[in-house]
């Protein structure tokens, strides 16, 4: 039986990493079709960096600006879920959950509906930043607000409070330290998932709001395999370091 | 538009509820959805068990690499499967070598289904791992002094304590599916799962009222499977969402 599972594994192990291998090694060869024989080249890498460098751009770029909005709305919003007592507290906490049941393309759906017709908002990469915001934010908030409890605010609190402390100190010197962990990991899962989000982005976009999975499945589809290998290939560049980071925050909180 | 659309809201969920299409979709995606749920929940028990029982070298690499595939935008998992069974893809070089003949399947439902599976397995494998590694070793040990064989131990212990484990994560392995929509507009198959046709008939029909009754019909199949969860499987289910 131990066997057994360990051959299980194995195979389960190998279809998930072998098609990544697959694909940074596509990204390089002069010819997939003739394999590594035909001899490597960075030759594509270059071409998506001319074809597709601005929605490289423009999804740091909102990656960063999502990584802003969900720490000013989520930092605060798990502080005051965690200090509140009672019933509303949680099931304001399910309610802002609730983004996580709801599939992004009704949320797109929704967003696009209901804010569509307003100005230029439509056309603005802010629009799409909505869509980010709202898919991450329940993830900030989840681990935030697991750190929080996990560090009993209300006895450190109170103990600081006796002492003197004014709720800007209490803030800085007692509330983040002590969430420090959980924002960090917030944070990263914030980064990785708002890099890779399509679901929501595919129909938030405009050509010219193009974001980084958009112009991915664009790649693909118009593309030769080994460009759009390539292009896979600067997204695991991306992705691999907040990745990374994320497990070994994980690490250190498990042990 | 705002006034263009409002009334024909209530036309909009009595096409979705009626046409035979769009509930040919809903079947399609949710059995879709159970079958990759099954399998990858069944995987996961044994993957995820033996990678928290067993130390090995290497083997925190390879939790690290087994949970990167998170992160993927469906997209790319279907250029993965693309790159597995595609026309170029290496189960079709190896087939070819050994059989004489192609095998390429990366755009038919056995493709989607091996797409569905690839980004369900690492969040099932995550979550089995934190429920085997919090059960009790005592237990096991018991059971075995016993006299109760390994197959037993896996079915009489092992297996109700990662119960909680494995409702979760097929509930949310099932929700995922229901919404993914990246994977089969890479893979662009002729199955008809439910998102693709919402997307569609947004952006081809500009069938707003439609697109939306079914938005709104996908988004209470997916939360009834985890509200379902959540009775059976306890409050684990709302931690790994």
């Amino acid at each position: 039986m131990r066997l057994l599972s360990a051959g299980i594994t194995t195979l389960v192990a190998a279809f998930l990493i072998v098609p990544v291998l697959l694909s940074a090694l596509a990204g390089v060869t002069a010819n997939w079709f003739l394999g590594v024989s035909g001899g490597l080249t960075t030759r594509w890498l270059w071409r998506v960096w001319d074809l597709y460098a601005h929605t490289i751009g423009l999804s740091v770029w909102i990656a960063a600006c999502c990584l802003a909005c969900t720490l000013l709305l989520g930092v605060p919003a798990a502080y005051a879920l965690a200090r509140a007592e009672g019933r509303w507290p949680r099931l304001a906490e399910e309610v802002l959950t609730l983004p996580l049941a709801v599939p992004g393309l009704a949320t797109a759906l929704g967003l696009i509906l209901l804010w569509g017709p307003v100005g230029g908002f439509r056309t603005h990469w802010s629009f799409v930043l909505v869509g980010h915001v709202l898919f991450t934010l329940p993830f900030m908030l989840r681990a935030t607000l697991a750190a929080m409890k996990g560090a009993d605010l209300v006895t450190l609190e109170e103990a600081a409070r006796a002492c003197g402390a004014s709720f800007r100190q209490r803030f800085l010197g007692i509330v983040l330290p002590n969430a420090r962990r959980g924002i960090l990991a917030g944070s990263l899962m914030v980064l990785a998932l708002s890099l890779g989000e399509f679901n929501t982005t595919l129909l938030l976009s405009t050509p010219f709001t193009m974001t980084l999975p958009v112009g991915l499945a664009d790649s693909y589809a118009s593309m030769r395999l080994e460009i759009g290998s390539a292009f896979t290939l600067l997204f695991l560049v991306l992705l691999v370091p907040p990745m990374v980071a994320l497990q070994a925050v994980a690490d250190r909180v498990a042990r | 538009m705002a006034a263009g659309w409002e009334g024909q809201g209530a036309a909009g969920y009595v096409a979705a509820l009626t046409e035979p299409r769009y509930l040919a979709a809903l079947r399609d995606t949710v059995l879709l959805s159970a079958g990759v749920a099954f399998v990858s929940v069944a995987l996961a028990a044994v993957v995820g068990s033996f990678l928290a029982r067993r130390r090995f070298p290497g083997r925190r690499v390879l939790v690290a690499l087994l949970t990167l595939p998170l992160a993927f935008p469906g997209v790319v998992v279907g250029f993965m499967v693309i790159l597995l069974a595609g026309r170029q893809g290496v189960i079709g070089g190896l087939t070819e070598a050994l059989v004489g003949e192609r095998v390429v399947f990366a755009y038919s439902l056995a493709g989607l289904c091996l797409g569905y599976l690839y980004f369900s397995l690492p969040r099932c494998i995550a979550t089995v791992m934190a429920a085997a590694e919090g059960l009790d070793p005592a237990l096991e040990e018991a059971a075995r002094t016993l006299g109760a064989g390994p197959w037993r131990v896996a079915r009489d212990v092992i297996l109700p304590g990662l119960a909680p484990a494995l409702v979760a994560s097929g509930a949310i392995v099932f929700a995922t599916c229901m919404g993914a929509l990246g994977t089969a507009f890479t893979l662009a198959a002729d199955i008809r799962v439910l998102p693709m046709v919402i997307y569609t008939e947004f952006t081809v029909a500009t069938n707003f009222s439609v697109a939306a009754a079914l938005s709104v019909l996908l988004g209470l199949v997916t939360w009834a499977a985890l509200a379902l969860a959540r009775m059976f499987g306890g409050g684990s289910v709302a931690a790994q969402a």
